[in-house]
């Protein structure tokens, strides 16, 4: 049972409009460990996430979760499902009428027919899981953006998931807070046991906490494998990206004539 | 969820003003009556011509509303309208059988309406009764041409 | 020419397209109202956008009442019938005016808000997320929209009708000096209840669903931008308004125009 990955993806494809994302993606997240996904911007790697969480359906290929292949439920099996995952929303995606301690009262509320004072416990315990009991009673506009990410982080966790889902969660923070929030999230997996999958292209964070990385460019896996495997990997686009190399066989330039003649042509053309 | 009573409050009067606001509009408005007069009785009246009533119109005895038009049909007797009348209870076995019935109109362009006046027979009219002796409405043009061929005549 | 029809074509499937998506839609919101928490989140919604445009529609009201006042005496007494002007504001008022001019001020007012809201959650991906928590949006935020617009707008009309009325008479009676009584009493003589008053109400029924819809489903079908929701919240004003304003044309005709 353990030995089964969670969830198991299978030679996705997807495509928005004329445009191809997926072009047949495998990938085996295993339970307990974090699995990273990582590639440059714009490959669609948070489109991924919605797959896994059904809120997209694949042109071709399956996504399961713990042996359900989550895009032939129904509607309401769905949602049950849903009750197992958490997702970290890259905006953090506060409900922006209600304050911080009813945003992670949320879920509890509506999942379950708790009584109040262990309610309270509950919330409390998460909101002091990630550092901010004493800012309960803020209105999420009054956050900053990392306190937000860490709110929203300890409403995806308000259900003890088993699986969740982070949409780049260190994306534009300040040192501090990004330290703090890959600590959350190593915590958070050792202490829980949780499933995690983390989106970012945040290279040194990324790779500081994951158990196993997939790479994706260009609509499909490019490398996989351990951190540290990675790291030596010889593949020249791999090790552009892990690396951060700003030239090489991703290219700086956008596709473009010539540099030269561009110049020198000084028709018509802006 | 934290409640605010104040809010509720609020919701509260707006629904309260609106229901306050559709007996207005029945009441004052539209001129319903919440006491339904519980007893009324009906009179036939025949007209030869009714002009613009219309059912519902109101009825009258010395400027007091006592009742209203319930339906008009043609007579197909006598070719005449046939006027049904519903009055007040009180006033059953009270009229007498002579009372006379008229179409009236308020000013000079306003609605049409039925006015009683009481006779002096010492016999009463019940429910069903008829009234014969009843006036017309005025036909505006009728008055004219009456005018003018009298007119002619001179 | 062959192009153009196809664009024509295209056009008319989109349209087709857009007017079954938002069907579904409105029945899948408009069911999930008796949910946990559902009456709740009805009233906090019949707040925002009944009780917080009560200002503006009784306002206007009063201003229409006066000018149909104003208006009409110096038609009517040109034919001596100055004392039909409590049965004119009140006709006027009652079948025509209050529902369509409430019914614009409300998607002007409330819709627009309504709009903006969805969509700026929509942006915010809290839709998204709520989704994710296994809440259906379209239940829990949809819906007591939905019902709240369409309970709130004929309580509206009904104020604004009232207030109306009573701006005629401070008009007629109070400043023009007509008798009061037959303010009153032509007005009584005239309307009908079921008539004037219930099919008046029907209308606003019925362009209360059309504004709240237009509204709600804009909000949650626009493209997650600022831009989009800006143009989201122009496109609620004028469809809603178009809307009603047709529609208040068919339901006229059907009334009060003699067909049936």
């Amino acid at each position: 049972m353990t030995d089964t990955p969670l969830v198991e993806v299978d030679d996705l494809h997807f495509s928005r409009g004329d445009k191809e994302i997926f072009r047949g993606v495998s990938m085996r997240i295993p339970r307990g460990k974090i699995t990273a996904i990582m590639g440059p911007s714009g490959t669609g790697k948070t489109t991924l996430l919605k797959l896994i969480g059904a809120q997209l359906a694949p042109d071709a290929g399956r996504v399961r979760i713990d042996g359900q292949d989550v895009h032939a439920l129904s509607r309401k099996a769905l949602f049950r499902l849903r009750r197992r995952m958490g997702m970290l929303f890259q905006s953090g995606a506060l409900f922006s009428d209600l304050d911080v301690f009813e945003n992670v009262a949320f879920p509890l509320r509506v999942h379950t027919d708790l009584p109040e004072p262990m309610i309270r416990d509950l919330v409390l315990m998460k909101l002091q899981a990630v550092g901010l009991r004493g800012a309960r009673h803020l209105t999420p506009a009054e956050l900053s953006g990392g306190m937000t990410r860490r709110v929203a982080l300890a409403r995806a966790i308000a259900l003890d998931p088993e699986l969740i889902l982070y949409d780049e969660p260190f994306v534009g923070q300040d040192p501090i807070s990004m330290g703090v929030l890959v600590q959350l999230v190593k915590r958070l997996n050792e202490a829980l046991g949780l499933t995690a999958v983390v989106v970012s292209h945040d290279i040194k964070e990324t790779l500081s906490i994951a158990d196993y990385v997939y790479v994706i460019a260009d609509g499909q896996v490019m490398a996989e494998g351990t951190p540290a495997s990675l790291d030596v990997e010889r593949d020249p686009r791999v090790s552009q990206f892990v690396h951060g190399e700003p030239d090489g066989p991703v290219p700086f330039h956008y596709p473009a004539v010539d540099f030269y003649r561009d110049i020198l042509d000084t028709g018509r053309q802006r | 969820m934290k409640r605010s009573k104040t809010m509720e409050l609020g919701v509260g009067l707006f629904m309260l003003a609106g229901i306050l606001g559709l007996v207005f509009l029945g009441l004052r408005v539209s001129g319903l009556s919440l006491s339904v007069p519980a007893d009324t009785f009906t009179l036939q009246a025949n007209f030869a011509n009714i002009g613009g009533l219309k059912p519902r119109a109101r009825v009258t005895m010395a400027g007091v509303n006592v009742g209203r038009v319930s339906a008009i049909e043609l007579d197909t007797d006598w070719y005449d309208a046939r006027v049904t009348l519903e009055l007040d209870g009180a006033l059953e076995g009270q009229l007498s059988r002579d009372t006379t019935a008229a179409i009236l109109t308020a000013g000079l362009l306003g609605e049409q309406y039925v006015g009683l006046s009481p006779g002096g027979d010492p016999e009463t009219l019940g429910d069903g009764d008829t009234l014969t002796d009843t006036q017309s409405a005025l036909v505006l043009e009728e008055l004219i041409q009456q005018f003018v061929s009298n007119m002619v005549r001179d | 020419m062959i192009p153009r029809v196809i664009a024509l074509g295209r056009h008319g499937c989109d349209l087709l397209e857009a007017l079954g998506r938002s069907g579904l839609f409105l029945a899948q919101s408009a069911l999930g109202w008796p949910s946990r928490e559902g009456l709740y989140l009805w009233l906090r919604q019949m707040h925002f956008v009944g009780v917080l445009s009560l200002a503006i529609v009784l306002v206007s009201g009063l201003f229409i009442g006066m000018v149909l006042a104003l208006q009409g005496y110096t038609i009517l007494i040109d034919f001596g019938a100055e004392q039909a002007l409590g049965q004119m504001v009140a006709l006027s008022l009652l079948r025509e005016l209050a529902p369509v001019v409430a019914a614009l001020l409300f998607a002007g007012r409330a819709g627009s808000a309504l709009t903006a809201e969805i969509g700026l959650m929509k942006a915010t991906e809290q839709l998204t997320s709520m989704e994710m928590i296994g809440v259906d949006p379209l239940r829990r935020v949809v819906a007591p929209r939905l019902w709240a617009g369409f309970v709130s707008l004929p309580l509206l009309t009904v104020g604004f009708s009232v207030v109306g009325i009573y701006g005629g008479f401070l008009v007629g009676v109070e400043w023009l000096g007509l008798f009061e009584g037959s303010y009153w009493s032509n007005m009584q003589a005239s309307v009908d209840f079921i008539a004037d008053v219930g099919n008046g109400m029907l209308k606003s029924l019925v362009f209360a669903l059309v504004v709240t819809w237009i509204a709600v489903f804009q909000g949650y079908d626009l493209i997650p931008t600022s831009e989009g929701i800006s143009r989201a919240t122009t496109r609620t004003v004028v469809y809603s308004s178009l809307a009603v304003l047709g529609l208040d044309f068919v339901l006229t005709a059907v009334m009060f125009g003699g067909l049936s």
